[in-house]
């Protein structure tokens, strides 16, 4: 099962496609949250229950438009190609790899850019998770919170900059700028 | 039982799996199996191979359905060496 996954992503190039969405909608996913965050931050008090259901909807959002986009986009691309290639080949290509692949291909890639965002979003929201089910005594846990998200923000900087080879902390910082970006907004229109 | 010990066929294949890729499928159906690949043509999304395959019994059936699983399809056999009882040990 694993060599046949490994051939479908090897055949259709989609590790860099998984990777691409992986990061675009982790990004998406920590960035929202950074700014739900922030925004119930500056509203004033707001009950940690409230602000964990929020974050959990926008987090199962994201995940099924994560999930539904992809699939629907990825599942058009491969059968185009699929097409193409059966028309170059005057074959069906039925149970060959290739058509494997048009099926498991467009799957996998709605998976992970949906789970890509949730998960990102699960991690920022734990403090808020753990402070209200009293599992654990945190003092502030939406500042908790958007801590975790800003250092996610800088990790994903230091991933992509790994990927570009740029230097990881000028990646990191660039990254960071834009969640502090965020802040800033909210607060300039707040 | 007759033992098919080599055969070369014509085949055509998408770009991917290279042809390292698809000769190390075919060869790795036996252990003595020997794969020879030429690519003949190379065209926009698709190349033609001649691939000779030299072993002491090769199973033509596997190595057809390897060729197939691997996007490829088989246009003729253009050669073959195949012995009968008498040799074939």
């Amino acid at each position: 099962m694993l060599d046949r996954l490994t051939l479908a992503l090897r055949i259709s190039r989609s590790k860099v496609i998984l990777r691409r969405y992986f990061i675009t909608n982790g990004f998406d996913g920590v960035l929202t949250m950074l700014g739900l965050l922030v925004g119930f931050r500056v509203s004033g008090s707001v009950a940690i229950d409230i602000l964990l259901v929020s974050g959990l909807g926008t987090a199962i959002a994201l995940a099924v438009s994560g999930v539904s986009s992809a699939y629907i986009s990825e599942s058009a691309e491969r059968k185009h190609e699929l097409d193409k290639l059966r028309d170059a080949m005057m074959d069906r290509l039925e149970g060959s790899a290739h058509e494997e692949a048009a099926t498991i291909v467009p799957v996998m890639v709605a998976l992970v850019n949906g789970l890509s965002p949730f998960i990102f979003a699960m991690l920022i929201l734990a403090p808020l998770w753990l402070a209200s089910s009293n599992s654990m005594v945190i003092a502030a846990p939406v500042d908790l919170s958007i801590g975790i998200a800003m250092v996610m923000a800088f990790l994903l900087g230091i991933y992509i900059g790994r990927l570009s080879g740029t230097f990881w902390l000028w990646a990191g910082l660039r990254s960071s700028l834009l969640a502090i970006a965020i802040i800033f907004l909210i607060l300039l229109f707040n | 039982m007759t033992q098919i010990r080599e055969i070369e066929l014509d085949v055509l294949k998408p770009h991917l799996p290279n042809v390292l890729e698809f000769s190390d499928a075919i060869a790795s159906l036996g252990a003595d199996y020997e794969v020879f690949l030429d690519v003949v043509q190379m065209d926009e999304k698709t190349e033609t191979l001649t691939v000779l395959i030299k072993g002491h019994s090769l199973d033509y059936r596997r190595i057809e359905e390897t060729i197939k699983n691997l996007g490829g399809s088989i246009h003729s056999i253009d050669k073959c060496h195949v012995v009968g009882e008498a040799i074939k040990n």
